[in-house]
């Protein structure tokens, strides 16, 4: 997809010479450091403090930093750091088992309810009992009785029918889903649980969902 | 669904009946938007007619009407001066967008502080407010420039820095879902659920295409909004602290925007679902 993305990218800059040239003689080629320096302080200034709001969540991470010099596009060697940098940071269930419930997984492919913070909106604490939802359906399909789907990452259909449930693809799903950076650096997809968004437990419950014969996925 | 619809929800319902009562079903979204595109019946037009009420009244500790604001075109000239923004103001030596150059007027010629203008930016749709002064007044300027051609001017070199910082931001992941503006608005054709995205980054009909309708009139909130809601909405929904009204990330994003849909004819106030 990350190289789709590229080609596309690539095609429209190409195919539209101007749509860049807002100042003459500038190109798109290589982040100028001035401005990357205005960037950085226009963020430090932008965000209000105080209660209800948390500016820790401004700060990037060696891995964040690296995604945004190259736009995504790391060159190989910062991939690979990048691949084992989030590969370390894998946590997995106490007792191991990768495969939980796929009906709560059911649930939280769908709650999109989490995190939100500020004075304006937060989340109602009522709203996340057991915690954040994974939103998945936001940019995945995966029931193909569900149409909402959104499209931004691949359909999930029939992912374990497709695939079988082996304990190597057990694996990879739940480390997919962790840490989707640890296989795909600067994989557009949230680092679920590195991140804090999903628990072990709860990750393990969707990849039951997205695993298990009798899961409505793979109907 | 945030609940039960609001009293203003079901009077833009009630105004698209015409259109439902043809007896065709509504099949898709843009079907649906089609519905919504009937401009006598936008109730957004309630909200600019209080904000011209407002723009003209006297208020403030100097007691001044905004009629002599200076958008860009000259003190008093609002036709077409929301098309040409944002822009370089010599005053206040910054690139400023719609709502941050109301701001300074309102606290240059009415003498309001800017804490205190900023204690209620937008109006909450759970509660069923009614639409800010600030919306209001943002709506009526903006709508002045209905019809004409979005065009940024790009002469002063702040105005070009600005636009390159916020493309610079328009590509900068940051906060704990690891997003920026491009993981959703970076790719063509695609959406979050059922709502459709546009490429902003990459085609320029997708980025005119919205910068044309907004301020523009949710009917899921049953409010108008503006520019800074929108974005303020985007990075609430990233999961960042609260971005502030007029700070110099949200200008120099509308900046690039701005940029991006160039040569759009404005189309406002928009009505979205």
């Amino acid at each position: 997809m990350d190289a789709l993305k590229t080609a596309t990218l690539a095609l429209a800059l190409a195919l539209t010479p101007a749509a860049h040239a807002a100042g003459k003689g500038k190109t798109q080629a290589g982040p100028d450091p001035k401005i990357q320096a205005l960037a950085a302080k226009f963020i430090e200034q932008s965000f209000l403090p105080g209660e209800g709001q948390d500016l820790s969540r401004l700060q990037q991470d060696d891995t964040l930093k690296a995604c945004n010099q190259y736009r995504d596009q790391p060159p190989e060697k910062v991939a690979a750091e990048i691949n084992a940098r989030e590969r370390a940071t894998i946590k997995y269930p106490e007792g191991g088992k990768l495969m939980g419930d796929w009906k709560n997984g059911e649930k939280l492919y769908a709650a999109g309810f989490g995190m939100r913070i500020g004075r304006i909106e937060p989340d109602r604490p009522e709203r996340q009992k057991g915690g954040n939802g994974g939103n998945c359906y936001a940019c995945h399909a995966a029931d193909p009785k569900e149409v909402a789907f959104g499209t931004i990452g691949p359909s999930l259909m029939h992912y374990g029918k497709l695939r079988g449930a082996s304990e190597e693809m057990v694996k990879y799903t739940y480390e997919k889903i962790y840490n989707p950076q640890a296989y795909t650096a600067c994989s557009q997809m949230p680092r679920m649980g590195h991140n804090g968004i999903l628990r072990p437990e709860q990750i393990a419950d969707i990849v039951a969902y997205l695993l298990s014969p009798e899961s409505p996925v793979n109907k | 669904m945030r609940g039960a619809l609001s009293c203003r929800q079901l009077a833009g319902v009630v105004l698209l009946a015409p259109a439902l009562a043809l007896g065709q079903e509504l099949k898709t979204a843009d079907e649906y938007r089609a519905a919504l595109q009937d401009k006598f019946a936008n109730p957004g037009n309630l909200v600019v007619e209080r904000g011209e009420r407002l723009f003209k009244e006297k208020r403030g500790p100097k007691n001044a009407s905004l009629e002599q604001c200076d958008f860009g075109k000259g003190p008093g000239v609002l036709k077409g001066a929301f098309a040409e923004l944002p822009r370089y103001f010599k005053d206040t030596d910054r690139v400023e967008d719609l709502e941050s150059r109301l701001l300074t007027c309102m606290v240059r010629l009415q003498g309001f502080t800017p804490e205190e203008l900023k204690k209620k930016l937008f109006a909450d749709q759970r509660a069923n407010e009614p639409n800010t002064d600030l919306e209001a007044l943002a709506a009526y300027v903006a709508v002045q420039s209905d019809g004409m051609k979005l065009n940024p001017p790009m002469k002063h070199p702040k105005e070009r820095e600005m636009r390159a910082v916020g493309e610079v931001l328009f590509h900068t992941r940051i906060g704990p879902m690891d997003f920026s503006c491009s993981t959703c608005h970076g790719q063509d054709g695609k959406r979050i659920r059922l709502q459709e995205l546009g490429n902003y980054a990459g085609n320029r009909a997708d980025a005119q295409k919205t910068m044309r309708t907004w301020p523009t009139y949710r009917v899921s909130h049953g409010l108008l909004r503006n520019m800074q809601h929108r974005l303020w909405d985007c990075m609430w929904q990233m999961r960042l602290p609260d971005v502030d009204y007029g700070s110099p990330m949200v200008v120099a994003l509308i900046s690039y925007l701005a940029d991006r849909g160039r040569g759009a004819v404005l189309d406002i106030p928009g009505i979205k679902r």
